[in-house]
């Protein structure tokens, strides 16, 4: 009876410790949905220990993940190498500080449960960085389907930065407009988890299922804010243009598949390296679809249509987690799409590239100009940046996907950063958002002012700042890829938004404060935030060594479980 | 020469096109949130068909396995979509497309 249907089932081979950041984000969110729905408020008793005692348990959280997910079995070897008493004093101290931090931060308790999941994710993915990756390089954690290489790895650790830094920028910004529950964070971490189901996708229809929960969390995020009829009309619109993104996308995929006979990347690389395609056309509509679906994700021009209203009308810590989450993660999947396993068929989509790239560029720092609104021109502003990534994804090789790389991490701090100091000044309802309102900041809140002047000149590549170097990546990597005109492009439009972020740095510092301007409450969570951001746009700026010498280690590969 | 009307997978695949572009077009000219929606579903479906018929073609059960991925996510997106129209109409009753526009440039 059944014995004919026990056809030989081949499991996946799953290597759970490449598997950990994803399952950190998604179990995170879980525990942390079902604890809050058990737990509406918290006694009073409780409360001021509460969030001290979430501090020290993520230090614990991070050394265990970052244990876990090296090779090493957790604290074992640390404790052979300093002995029993220092490895528990050390412990000790560490929990002491964490739970001491946690306290002075005054941060809620659903920011700091949200914030605990990223950094333990982000410990995680340290250990695998040092251990496994480290030790062995790339390898396929669930069978064919999933794998972790050194660009993921990149990607997974920006997105968990992320999540850290825009929970603190969410923290205040949800008590400040009367948000009650903890959704947002939820939606946000699993938004997150999707996120880094596309970093790692060896599959197309993982891919794309990793591309969906990304969205649809973000979706409902935009729309959140149930008072303010711009975020429900950002919500819409945004959803209505990503499903359309998507469609595309799948179709894309589903042609890619009549094509080569698989969905899998590792196969479809394997199929085009070994057989040359007399008739190409339906590769080649795949391509242009999977680019345009992508495409709309990244907000490349002409697909960026939705990019300045939506970005208007979210509430603006969203704003920073979509343009720095959904833009790492979707730039993560083209790289795995197009620069890896259609290497082979460069010459067919690089002008596409090419031209979605010049395209970008001149919208994204032309249209910014004429832009009345700040959330608006740093839309505008965030289009141009993704132009600049295509002028890497152009390149089609090593030194365009270490471009990328280094791009994603730096422009991910600038914009939550530049976002967070306008989600501040913004205030109540995010009403305060033209330009207008930024005049004289600089006598209002010198540390915002200064914050958000280093954020506008690393946008616009001031040496000394991470976008300098960033962008000089990006144009070397477009030179040595001959593609001269291109990087004439890039410089130029790099002038004129520069215009652009001047323009704002004027208003900043000599612009009249209006007399009934309301005064802008900076709470410590995400004055840290900012901080963050700031210390790192310098850092990586001064000191570019330090992260190129890991984005040259972020080489995308697909390499198959075993 | 053609004798008799065979079904080749070509037949499907025109389908689907034809589907996928009329789910698109819908999209863009309407102006009915329910009904950008439908099209939304139509141009998953017609993605579908493409997927069934490839994998028949290919003697391959991938492009059927994709379909029930598909649907789940449709699936979904339509109850999120469905949310953010309902919060929207709570404020506002019989909002078109049109009327949501309050953020322009």
């Amino acid at each position: 009876m059944f014995a004919q249907a026990s056809l030989p089932v081949v499991r996946p081979e799953i290597v759970w410790e490449g598997l950990a950041p994803l399952m950190i984000l998604g179990a995170g969110a879980l525990l942390i949905v079902m604890f809050r729905s058990v737990v509406k408020q918290l006694p009073v008793a409780a409360t001021g220990q509460a969030i001290p005692a979430v501090g020290a348990m993520t230090v614990v959280g991070m050394w265990a993940a970052h244990g876990l997910a090296g090779t090493e079995v957790a604290f074992a070897a640390t404790r052979s190498d300093v002995g029993d008493g220092a490895y528990y004093v050390g412990l000790a101290v560490a929990m002491g500080l964490g739970a001491v931090s946690a306290r002075s931060l005054r941060i809620g308790l659903d920011a700091a449960l949200a914030s605990a999941v990223g950094l333990v994710a982000l410990a995680a993915t340290f250990g695998l960085w040092n251990g496994r990756f480290g030790a062995s390089g790339a390898f396929g954690a669930l069978g064919d389907q999933y794998g972790i290489d050194g660009f993921a790895l990149v990607i997974t650790g920006v997105i968990a930065a992320s999540v850290v830094l825009v929970s603190f920028l969410l923290d205040d910004y949800l008590r400040r407009e009367g948000i009650d529950g903890v959704e947002m964070y939820v939606l946000m971490l699993f938004s997150a988890a999707g996120g880094v189901v596309m970093a790692g996708a060896n599959d197309l229809i993982v891919l794309f299922l990793g591309l969906e929960t990304l969205s649809i969390a973000v979706y409902v995020m935009a729309a959140m804010h149930s008072r303010r009829s711009e975020s429900q009309e950002a919500g819409l619109k945004y959803f209505v243009l990503g499903a359309f993104a998507s469609a595309f996308l799948l179709y894309g995929i589903a042609l890619v598949y009549g094509a080569t006979g698989s969905t899998n990347l590792i196969e479809i690389r394997f199929f085009l390296d070994a057989i040359v395609l007399i008739d190409n056309g339906l590769l080649m509509v795949g391509f242009a679809m999977l680019l345009v679906g992508l495409g709309f994700k990244v907000a490349a021009a002409p697909f960026h249509a939705w990019t300045p209203d939506v970005y208007q009308g979210a509430p603006t810590p969203v704003v920073a987690f979509m343009a720095s989450v959904v833009k790492a993660a979707g730039f993560a999947a083209i790289v795995r799409v197009f620069m890896v396993t259609f290497g082979d068929y460069a010459a067919d989509w690089q002008p596409a590239v090419y031209g979605l790239a010049l395209l970008t560029l001149v919208v994204g720092s032309f249209m910014a100009i004429v832009q009345r609104d700040a959330k608006r021109m740093l839309a505008y502003s965030s289009i141009s940046h993704a132009g600049f990534i295509l002028v890497g994804v152009q390149a089609a090789s090593p030194e365009g996907v270490n471009a990328v790389a280094f791009y994603a991490v730096a422009y991910t701090f600038l914009v939550i950063g530049s976002f967070g100091v306008l989600s501040l000044v913004s205030g109540q309802g995010d009403r305060s958002t033209s330009l207008d309102d930024l005049d004289g900041l600089s006598t209002r809140r010198p540390a915002l002012a200064f914050a958000l002047t280093i954020f506008l000149l690393a946008q616009a590549g001031v040496p000394l700042t991470s976008g300098f170097v960033a962008k000089f990546e990006v144009i070397g990597a477009a030179v040595e890829a001959r593609s001269y005109w291109l990087a004439l492009a890039a410089m130029v439009t790099a002038v004129v938004s520069a215009f652009l972020y001047l323009r704002i740095i004027l208003s900043i510092y000599l612009g009249q404060a209006a007399d009934d301007a309301p005064a802008i409450h900076v709470p410590r969570t995400a004055g840290v935030a900012i901080a963050i951001a700031v210390a790192v746009t310098i850092v990586f700026g001064v000191l570019p060594g330090e992260l190129d010498s890991i984005t040259r280690e972020a080489i995308p590969q697909l390499v198959a479980a075993g | 020469m053609p004798a008799e009307l065979e079904l080749t997978t070509s037949y499907y695949l025109v389908l689907s096109a034809l589907m996928f572009a009329i789910g698109a077009a819908g999209l863009l000219i309407r102006r009915n949130p329910l009904v950008m929606f439908m099209c939304v579903e139509l141009m998953l479906n017609a993605v579908n068909i493409s997927f069934v018929a490839f994998g028949a073609d290919l003697n391959d059960v991938g492009g059927q396995l994709a379909v029930f991925f598909v649907l789940v996510v449709a699936a979904v997106e339509v109850v999120v979509g469905l949310a953010i129209v309902v919060a929207i109409n709570r404020r506002r009753r019989d909002a078109t497309a049109d009327d949501v526009a309050l953020l322009r440039g």
